[in-house]
């Protein structure tokens, strides 16, 4: 489908593809170099499966040498490299071009190091997200960004993307919780940035790297913050008969002092599709519903959950589940948590990610509803309420192709609303090739000039996953002054 | 020494445009002695870039012009029952400055307090900017929403850039709710080697400790005090402190503090007030895994007469000692380049300022990516030159 471009490949490259795998076979071993047609395919995209390009070859280097002996022969002969983690992007950010080499780090995925005392773990980039909580789960520890991928995705893409996660209101996203890094420069240099210190030292390059999509260099090792577990974890389920109640009552919780550690709203359409596929006992004649989550211990929790229902009363809530056991925390989750498999049960979709001020929430879902009626396409919303980050699911064929094309229309109309509300164009999944293109609805020339000098300070010829984050045509104003510079 | 005060940002815009000479960037100028010490022939102020534009509790944002002063961010907030995360540290006192603090400078200098241990720093809650680069352009990045990740991050980058990439023209900051109450642990007579684990062992618990600092005997009282605070709802406070007591009664029985002498403490653990006299000093400002505080003041003890505060679990150690030779520059980089953290002189003469890198010098690779984004931002090198390093 679609009306995403993806750049011509440069031909020249390609004609130079038994030399240039010839110059990778030289690196690593052959296991770790993929070159057969059929075996690359699983590279050809990632989560944003309408588009795909197959590459000249794949490596899965296991050491930061070996990244760094790629990275400097890709960086002499020009070819540009794709960096990879576990391919669940959901913008496009790993899809691959016919003239690249995507570089994967799933084969770095060890644990290095834990220090409860700091409360810091130092990992392999490769490692996923789900597998550093359960190393230090039995310590009582946790990584707390928790992308719904978290049991495929890798810390390299988190990084890579700045990715949230459901209880991102209370602990922060991944910039919030990475202290350093080792990064693989285009040039092959590698650097440390940050450690097990809590500041930087100078221009803060971490949180620069933190959310650049793969265009700064090669993270090959992270450390990340760890926290103790809570000491318990209850949600309370609200059903709404209006989403402008829901919203209200959101407000009014964090008035009262109260940040819950998750918000999740879902409307009437995700109600229905999860609730047939999870069964978990969600209220059907709702408009809209809130999971809301808070920690402590048992005591604490009764009072914050009092203290919370209590307000929702006063928004004439007319659903209320206190969950009171493992089972019944596990029953409310589990239809928030199956929300994107569920809808891809009955329908192809794609997943919005834009962010909006919270407080113009009752005007945005309606609006979202309409330009989604406007192409004849279905939507169901899923968003994290705290924050104002929307996951709008529009729903298609995949086979249709006008289908397609008009699911993508409406994803741009939203985002774009998104942006003429106060909010962005991404919250947590990052920009890739899918809104790229929608780049200038949010910033200025200027405004996007300044973020290109600053990714040709670390990649002067865009060695490093071209064609995504910035509109194909957006060049360096005055090229010239940069030269001399 | 021509001093610019812009109204408002497009006359910023245009007076950097306009600018053939360096300047030195500043808000309220109570940081002024920040950094090395540089000669400029001008000074672009955001005194008069003024006021909150956008401040929504419900939505825990609040945005300012550049120079706004931290003073009325606070009170606005407060009206509200909600503050700045990171408790952003008052440099007057050490400084002995005078004048209004301003949330731009707050940003730019990417300064907290001692909840960074557990909220994060100013970075971590600054959302939004805009700013003038040294083309004179008007630039945005971030925005008034938490969940953003639209583009690089310069938000970040700019916070504790020191103005060296632009003049901030607004910010704009995540806030969170005024904790309804807090109560304070303070362990008695721990050397500094017990209180660093018990600071990190506290830090461990699912008790949300949001300050963990030790003054050693003889900063600020004859015995030595380590303090945990606990911030919440009234009945919350005195079930953690009650676990905490019990889990951590090997340390001896603390003492428990609430209220405004609390708070006072706080605010003198935040600023430093224990190293401001004698006022000659030089006042070093270290950042280090929070496990190696301790270790790190042992070692510098044998060789240096120095007075220690730790903060942030024992991750900021602050200290004070007599500005002979180097103020002790070799011996403490390199003890702290052995922790993997980092050393900064907060405090110095001008003279020592000028002598002895202030920040620490970076490898290489990283000089050159420094110089890069600093031209990308400021190709004349017309802001705060040599402020952060030399040509930096
Ligand atoms: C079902 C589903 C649910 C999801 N839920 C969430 C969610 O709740 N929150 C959220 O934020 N996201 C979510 N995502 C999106 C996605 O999982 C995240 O963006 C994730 O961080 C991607 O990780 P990955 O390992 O799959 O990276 P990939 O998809 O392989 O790559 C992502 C980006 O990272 C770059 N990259 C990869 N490795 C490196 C490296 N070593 N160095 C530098 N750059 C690198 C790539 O070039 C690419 O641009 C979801 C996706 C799916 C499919």
């Amino acid at each position: 489908m679609g009306a995403i471009a993806i750049a011509e490949p440069n031909r020249a490259v390609i004609d130079e593809r038994a030399h240039i795998i010839e110059g990778l076979a030289a690196i690593l071993p052959g296991e770790n170099l993929i070159t057969d047609a059929r075996e690359l395919v699983p590279y050809e995209t990632d989560g944003f499966t309408a588009y795909s390009r197959v590459p000249m070859a794949v490596v899965l280097p296991e050491t930061t040498e070996e990244v760094s002996r790629i990275l400097a022969f890709c960086n002499e002969q020009g070819v540009a490299v794709v960096p990879r983690g576990a391919g669940t992007s959901l913008c496009g950010g790993a899809i691959p071009n016919e003239d690249c080499i995507v570089l994967g780090v799933a084969k770095m995925s060890r644990v290095l190091d834990v220090d409860y005392a700091n409360r810091t773990a130092r990992v392999e980039a490769g490692i996923t997200n789900i597998a550093i909580s359960q190393h230090v789960g039995e310590n009582g520890f946790f990584y707390a960004p928790d992308p719904s991928s978290q049991l495929a995705c890798t810390i390299a893409g988190n990084i890579a993307m700045n990715s949230g996660g459901a209880h991102c209101l209370k602990y922060g996203v991944t910039t919030n919780n990475l202290l350093g890094v080792k990064l693989v420069l285009v040039d092959g240099t590698v650097v440390e940035i940050g450690g097990e210190h809590l500041d930087a030292s100078g221009y803060d390059l971490l949180a620069l790297v933190c959310g650049s999509e793969g265009q700064l260099g090669v993270v090959t090792e992270a450390t990340v913050r760890i926290l103790p577990m809570a000491e318990g974890a209850r949600p309370v389920l609200f059903g709404f008969g209006s989403s402008a109640a829901a919203g209200a009552c959101v407000a009014d919780i964090i008035a009262a002092g109260i940040v819950p550690v998750a918000m999740e709203f879902m409307d009437k359409p995700a109600i229905e599709i999860t609730e047939s596929f999870a069964h978990a006992g969600y209220p059907l004649d709702a408009e809209a519903m809130l999971i809301i989550e808070v920690e402590g211990s048992d005591e604490e929790m009764d009072a914050a959950l009092a203290r919370i229902v209590e307000i929702a009363r006063r928004h004439d809530v007319q659903t209320v589940k206190e969950s009171k056991s493992a089972t019944e925390t596990a029953q409310i989750w589990k239809g928030r948590k199956s929300a994107f498999g569920a809808t891809g049960k009955i329908a192809d979709y794609i997943c919005m990610d834009g962010t909006i001020p919270t407080g113009r929430l009752h005007e945005v879902l309606p609006r979202i509803g309409e330009i989604c009626r406007g192409y004849g396409l279905r939507v169901a919303n899923v968003f994290h309420a705290g924050d104002g980050n929307l996951h709008p699911l529009i729903l298609y064929n995949v086979n249709d192709p006008e289908d397609a094309m008009r699911a993508e229309m409406a994803g741009n109309d939203i985002l774009t609303l998104c942006v003429e509300v106060g909010g962005c164009l991404t919250g947590e999944h990052g920009v890739g090739i899918e809104k790229r293109d929608l780049m200038h609805h949010q910033f200025t020339a200027a405004d996007m000039d300044q973020q290109l000098r600053v990714r040709a300070v670390f990649d002067r010829k865009g060695i490093l996953n071209p064609g995504k984050v910035f509109p194909l045509d957006a060049k360096i104003a005055a090229e010239s002054e940069l030269q001399a510079a | 020494m021509t001093l610019l005060l812009p109204e408002s940002e497009a006359e910023a815009a245009a007076m950097v445009g306009g600018a053939s000479a360096p300047l030195r960037l500043e808000g309220g100028g109570t940081r002024a002695a920040l950094g090395r010490a540089i000669q400029t022939a001008g000074t672009l102020s955001s005194r008069k870039l003024t006021g909150v534009t956008l401040y929504e509790p419900a939505e825990m944002v609040i945005g300012a012009r550049a120079g706004t002063p931290l003073a009325e961010i606070e009170a606005v907030l407060a009206d509200k029952n909600q503050t700045l995360a990171f408790e952003p540290m008052d440099h007057r006192p050490l400084f002995a400055s005078e004048g209004e603090p301003t949330i731009g400078a707050i940003a730019a200098a990417n300064v907290s307090g001692p909840r960074r241990v557990f909220a994060g720093a100013a970075r971590d809650s600054l959302i939004g900017i805009r700013f003038v680069n040294g083309r004179g352009q008007i630039i945005k990045n971030g925005g008034r929403v938490m969940k953003n990740v639209t583009g690089l991050d310069l938000v970040k980058l700019h916070a504790g850039a020191m103005g060296t990439l632009g003049l901030l023209t607004e910010v704009i900051f995540k806030v969170s709710p005024r904790p309804p109450a807090t109560a304070t642990l303070i362990y008695h007579d721990l050397d500094d080697a017990r209180a660093n684990a018990l600071m990190c062992a506290a830090m461990g618990t699912p008790f949300e400790i949001t300050g963990a600092a030790h003054l050693p005997a003889g900063i600020g009282d004859e015995r030595a005090r380590t303090l945990l605070r606990l911030e919440g709802f009234p009945e919350q406070l005195d079930y953690r402190s009650g676990r905490l007591r019990d889990l951590f009664d090997a340390y001896g029985t603390p003492e428990r503090l609430d209220g405004d002498p609390a708070a006072a403490l706080w605010r003198e653990v935040r600023d430093v007030r224990a190293l401001v006299e004698p006022f000659d000093h030089a006042v070093w400002r270290l950042s280090v895994p929070p496990r190696l505080g301790a270790g790190l003041t042992e070692r510098l003890r044998g060789t240096l007469d120095c007075r220690v505060l730790y903060d942030w679990s024992g991750g900021l150690v602050w200290l004070g000692l007599a500005e002979d030779d180097d103020a002790g520059a070799a011996t403490i980089r390199a003890a702290v380049h052995d922790t993997g953290g980092h050393g900064t002189l907060v405090r110095g003469s001008a003279e020592l300022r000028g002598r002895i890198p202030v920040f620490p010098p970076e490898p290489a690779a990283i000089a050159k990516l420094t110089a890069g984004i600093k031209a990308s931002h400021d190709p004349k090198g017309l802001f705060n030159p040599g402020l952060i390093h030399p040509g930096a």
